[in-house]
C-alpha cells in the first residue's frame, strides 16, 4: 500500500479516500432516512387518537441535559480527532472514552424517558403520534447504541495497534457518524421536543 | 405440532403441492450433484466467497435469469385465468397471490439483479478500474439481494404468498385484511434486499467518482457508466424512504403500531405517499441504465460515436431530479386536492422533454451511420417506437383530469409494461447479448437471437396493445374474472396467445444459450462487435485484475481511437497489482439475515434475537480483522496476459 506522507493519516492512502467518501455518500442516505421519519412525525404529529398530545407529556429537563451530553460528546470527539493528528495516542483514547461514557449518559436518560413514556400511558401502540415519535427517537437512539459498540472496538484496536493509516482512518469516519448523530439531535430538540411543548 | 401450524399454507391447491415435490427434488439434485462431481470446494473458493466485481456481476445475471422465469410462469398464470370470461382455473385469492408475486418478483428480484450484474460486470471495465472500490462490500449487497430473494420465494410453499399488491396499500395490507404472513414476506423481503441495494448505490458513486483511469474526466465517461452514476445517486437518495415505510408496515403487523391504521390516528394514505415517493424513482432507477446500455450498443453499430453527449448527460439529470417530484400521480384518484394534482400532472409530463431528447439522440446517432443488424442493435432499434407509444400514453396518464377514466384499468396495465418491457428488458436481452462473448469468450448465435427478436416484439404487441382498448372500455386490472357481457373476451385472449408467443421467445433464448455453448466458435478475439469504450480493451477472458496497467484516456471512445487513431492506450510499465483477498463473511453474514428474515415473519422472537446477535458478531469480527490484500506479481501478470491473449501490455 502506498502511503502519502503529506496527508494526514486518516487520508494518506487511496483506500482511506475511499473509505472517508463512501461513508459521507452513506451520511446521505442517513440524510434520507431522518428526513422521511421527520416528514412521517410532521404528518401524525397532530393525530393522537385516544392518546396523549407532544404538549401533554414532553418534560424540558431530562432532553436539555440528554442534548448537553450529546453536544458536549460531539466537541470531545472533535478534540479526539485534534489529538489523532498530533499523533498523540494516549489523549486520543482518553477524549473518545470521555465521549462514550457521555453518549451512554445520554442512552440511559433516553431509556429513562421512554419508560417514563410507557408509564404515562403514550406506549408505541397508543397512537399515530406516539408511534412516530417513538420510531423517531429509538432510531436515533438505536444509532447511538450502535456507535457505543462501534467506538469501543475502535479504541481497543488503537490501543493495540497504534495509530496507523487503518486505525487513523476507522477513528475519524466513526467520528464523522458521532457528529451526524448530534446534528440530527437538534433537529430532534428543536422541532420535535421545542415545537412539540409550544 | 402447534408450532408448525403457522407454515402452512392458508390456500393450498395441487398447484403448490407439486411446485414444494419439485422444489424440493431440486434442491436434493443440487446439493447431489454437488456431491457427486465434488464441486462443493469450487463452489466456496471460486464463487461464494469471491469479492471480484465481474463474478458477482455473473451471479447477479444468473439470479435474475432464474427469476425472469419465476415472474414469467406468474405472468402465463394470469394470462391464462383472464383469457376467457368467467374462467375457473384461478380462484380470487391465488389470483391476487399471483399479481402480487409477480409484480414484486418482476420489480425487485428480476429487474434490479439485471442492471446490478452489468453494473457490476461493465462499469469497473468501462473505467479502467481494478475493482470496485469496495470489494466486500459488493459481495455483501449481493448475498443480501439473493436472500431476500430467496426469502420471498419461499413463501408460497412455507406460510402463503402476499396477496395485497406490488404496491402492498394499507389497510388492505393490514392484519385486518391480510391475515397470513404473506405480506409479512413482501416487508421484510424487500428490506433485506433493499439494503444490499443502497450498499450498492455507496458502492458505485465511490467507485465511478475515484476510481476512473487518468485522463477520464467525468465529461468523458462512458454514457452507460455515466447512466450507472446517476441511477445509484436515486438509490442512495430513495431507498432510505423505502427501508423506514417497510420499517413501519413491518411494526404495524407485528407490534400493532398505528402508522398506517384506520384508528388511533393512523393515515394509510402515508403508505400511499412513502411507497411512491421510492416507487416512482425506482422505475428511473430501472430505465436510466437501460438507456446507458442502448446507448453503447447504437453508438456501437451505426460506427459512430454518441451524437450529443452533453445533452444525454443533462438529460437524464433533469430526469432524475423530476423523478423524484412526480410520485403523487399514482393516486391522482385518491382525494388530494386540484392544486397538487396540478402540480404533479405538470412535473410527469416534463419528464417527456428530457427523455425525448434522448430519443432524438439516438436517431440522430444512426443518422448516416453505417448501421449493422445485429441482435443488440435489433433490439434497440424495436426499443425507440416501442417505448415511444409507453410514453406517450404515459403522458395521457398523466394528466389528472383524464385519469380518473384510466386508474386502475388495464390501461394502465398496458402503459406501465409498454415502458418496462421494450424500454428494460429489451435493453438487458441487448445488453446480455451484446456482452456475452465478453463474460464467456463466445457469442449468441445470431439466427436464433433475430428469431428471439422478433418473436418476443410480436408477442409483446399482442400481448399487451389489446389492454389498452379493454382498459378505455372499463377492465379493472386484479380482477380475477369478467362476465360474458362485458365483450372482453376476445382480446383477452389474444393476450393470453401473445404471452405465450413471448413464452416461446423466453424458451429460445435458453435454447440458444445451450446451441452456442456447443456450436459457437472460440476464436473470436477480445473485440468481436468492433466496439469503442475500454471494456473491450481488456483481453477476453478478463483476467481478475481487469487491465495489466492502468489505460490512459482521451476522449469518450479511447479503444476506437486507440485502433483507428494510434492513441497509446497502456503506455505505462508492469507493476505488481494488489487485488483484495477473498471473504466468505459476506455469504454467512447474509444467512444469518436469511435466518433472521424467515424468524422475524413468523415473529419467532428467540431466533430473531439470536440471529440479531450473530449478525453483530459478524460485524465485530470484520472490524477487528487484518486483511490488507495480496500482490500478484509481475511474472503472474505477464503469464496471465500471454495465456489470455497477449499484446495487451
Amino acid at each position: 500500500m502506498k502511503i502519502d506522507h503529506s496527508q494526514p493519516l486518516e487520508y494518506s492512502t487511496g483506500q482511506n479516500n475511499l473509505n472517508i467518501f463512501g461513508f459521507w455518500i452513506f451520511l446521505g442516505a442517513e440524510i434520507m432516512l431522518f428526513a422521511t421519519l421527520f416528514t412521517t412525525f410532521f404528518t401524525l404529529e397532530h393525530r393522537t387518537g385516544n392518546g396523549p398530545t407532544g404538549a401533554e407529556i414532553f418534560e424540558i429537563t431530562p432532553v436539555l441535559i440528554e442534548t448537553i451530553l450529546l453536544l458536549t460528546s460531539s466537541f470531545v470527539i472533535g478534540l479526539g480527532i485534534h489529538a489523532m493528528r498530533l499523533g498523540n495516542k494516549k489523549a486520543m483514547i482518553t477524549f473518545f472514552s470521555i465521549t462514550l461514557l457521555l453518549g451512554l449518559g445520554f442512552l440511559g436518560f433516553e431509556i429513562f424517558e421512554f419508560v417514563h413514556y410507557v408509564h404515562i400511558g403514550a406506549g408505541l401502540q397508543t397512537s399515530a403520534f406516539t408511534a412516530s415519535l417513538l420510531t423517531t427517537l429509538g432510531t436515533h437512539g438505536a444509532h447511538v447504541t450502535f456507535g457505543l459498540f462501534w467506538g469501543l472496538s475502535i479504541i481497543l484496536q488503537v490501543k493495540k495497534r497504534g495509530l496507523t493509516p487503518e486505525t487513523a482512518n476507522k477513528s475519524f469516519i466513526f467520528s464523522l457518524y458521532w457528529h451526524f448523530l448530534d446534528v440530527v439531535w437538534i433537529f430532534i430538540f428543536s422541532f420535535i421536543y421545542l415545537k412539540g411543548m409550544m | 405440532m402447534e408450532f408448525f401450524e403457522r407454515f402452512a399454507i392458508p390456500h393450498p391447491s395441487p398447484v403448490i403441492y407439486a411446485s414444494m415435490v419439485v422444489i424440493a427434488l431440486t434442491v436434493i439434485a443440487i446439493i447431489a450433484g454437488l456431491t457427486y462431481f465434488k464441486k462443493w470446494g469450487y463452489l466456496w473458493r471460486e464463487w461464494l466467497t469471491t469479492v471480484d466485481h465481474k463474478r458477482i456481476g455473473l451471479m447477479y445475471l444468473i439470479s435474475a435469469l432464474l427469476m425472469l422465469f419465476r415472474g414469467g410462469v406468474d405472468a402465463i398464470m394470469m394470462r391464462a385465468q383472464l383469457a376467457a370470461p368467467d374462467n375457473k382455473l384461478l380462484d380470487a385469492q391465488h389470483y391476487n397471490e399471483i399479481f402480487t408475486t409477480h409484480g414484486v418478483v418482476m420489480i425487485i428480484f428480476m429487474a434490479m439483479p439485471f442492471i446490478f450484474a452489468f453494473m457490476n460486470y461493465i462499469v469497473p471495465l468501462q473505467i479502467g478500474a481494478r475493482d470496485v472500490a469496495f470489494p466486500r462490500l459488493n459481495a455483501i449487497s449481493f448475498w443480501l439481494f439473493f436472500m431476500g430473494a430467496m426469502l420471498f420465494n419461499i413463501s408460497f410453499v412455507i406460510g402463503g404468498s402476499p396477496d395485497a399488491g406490488w404496491t402492498s396499500y394499507f389497510p388492505l395490507a393490514g392484519n385486518e385484511f391480510s391475515e397470513s404472513v404473506g405480506t409479512n414476506y413482501y416487508m421484510i423481503a424487500i428490506q433485506i434486499s433493499g439494503l444490499g441495494s443502497l450498499m450498492t448505490g455507496i458502492n458505485m458513486i465511490t467507485t465511478i467518482m475515484k476510481m476512473r483511469a487518468p485522463g477520464m474526466t467525468m465529461m468523458k465517461m462512458p454514457m452507460f457508466t455515466w447512466a450507472t452514476l446517476v441511477a445509484n445517486l436515486i438509490i442512495v437518495t430513495v431507498f432510505p424512504v423505502l427501508t423506514v415505510a417497510l420499517a413501519m408496515g413491518t411494526m404495524d403487523r407485528l407490534f400493532a403500531t398505528n402508522f398506517f391504521t384506520s384508528a388511533n390516528g393512523g393515515m394509510d394514505m402515508l403508505w400511499a405517499n412513502l411507497f411512491w415517493v421510492w416507487g416512482h424513482p425506482e422505475v428511473y432507477i430501472l430505465i436510466l441504465p437501460a438507456f446507458g446500455i442502448y446507448s453503447e450498443i447504437i453508438s456501437t453499430f451505426s460506427s459512430k460515436n454518441l451524437y450529443g453527449y452533453k445533452s444525454m448527460v443533462a438529460s437524464m439529470v433533469i430526469i432524475s431530479v423530476l423523478s423524484c417530484l412526480v410520485w403523487a400521480h399514482h393516486f391522482f384518484t385518491m382525494g388530494q386536492g386540484a392544486a397538487s394534482n396540478s402540480f404533479f400532472s405538470i412535473t410527469t409530463m416534463a419528464i417527456a422533454v428530457p427523455t425525448g431528447v434522448k430519443i432524438f439522440n439516438w436517431l440522430f446517432t444512426m443518422w448516416r451511420g453505417k448501421i449493422r443488424f445485429t441482435v443488440p442493435m435489433l433490439y434497440s432499434i424495436g426499443f425507440i417506437p416501442l417505448f415511444t407509444i409507453g410514453g406517450v400514453t404515459g403522458v395521457m396518464l398523466a394528466m389528472s383530469a383524464a385519469d380518473y377514466q384510466y386508474h386502475n384499468t388495464m390501461f394502465l396495465v398496458a402503459h406501465f409494461h409498454n415502458t418496462i418491457i421494450p424500454g428494460v428488458v429489451f435493453a438487458m436481452l441487448a445488453g446480455l447479448t451484446y456482452y456475452w462473448p465478453k463474460m464467456f469468450g463466445f457469442m449468441l448465435n445470431e439466427r436464433i437471437g433475430k428469431w428471439t427478436f422478433w418473436l418476443l416484439s410480436i408477442g409483446f404487441v399482442l400481448a399487451f396493445f389489446p389492454m389498452y382498448i379493454t382498459g378505455l372500455d372499463g377492465q379493472a386490472r386484479r380482477m380475477y374474472t369478467y362476465s360474458e357481457a362485458t365483450g372482453f373476451g376476445t382480446l383477452n385472449m389474444i393476450s393470453f396467445i401473445g404471452a405465450g408467443i413471448m413464452a416461446i421467445a423466453f424458451a429460445l433464448i435458453v435454447y440458444n444459450v445451450y446451441y452456442s455453448i456447443r456450436y459457437s466458435p472460440r476464436d473470436i478475439g477480445s473485440d468481436p462487435w468492433d466496439a469503442r469504450t475500454l471494456e473491450w480493451a481488456t483481453n477476453t477472458p478478463v483476467p481478475e485484475y481487469n487491465f495489466a496497467i492502468s489505460p490512459q484516456v482521451n476522449s469518450i471512445q479511447p479503444f476506437w481511437d486507440a485502433k483507428k487513431k494510434g492513441h497509446v492506450l497502456f503506455p505505462d510499465k508492469l507493476d505488481k497489482i494488489h487485488m483484495p483477498n477473498n471473504s466468505g463473511m459476506p455469504f454467512i453474514l447474509c444467512s444469518i439475515f436469511f435466518v433472521w428474515g424467515f424468524s422475524f415473519v413468523f415473529a419467532i422472537w428467540p431466533l430473531v434475537i439470536l440471529s440479531t446477535i450473530g449478525i453483530f458478531a459478524c460485524l465485530a469480527l470484520r472490524s477487528f480483522e487484518k486483511d490488507h490484500g495480496r500482490y500478484i506479481s509481475v511474472e503472474e501478470v505477464k503469464e496471465t496476459e500471454e495465456k489470455t491473449g497477449g499484446a495487451k501490455l
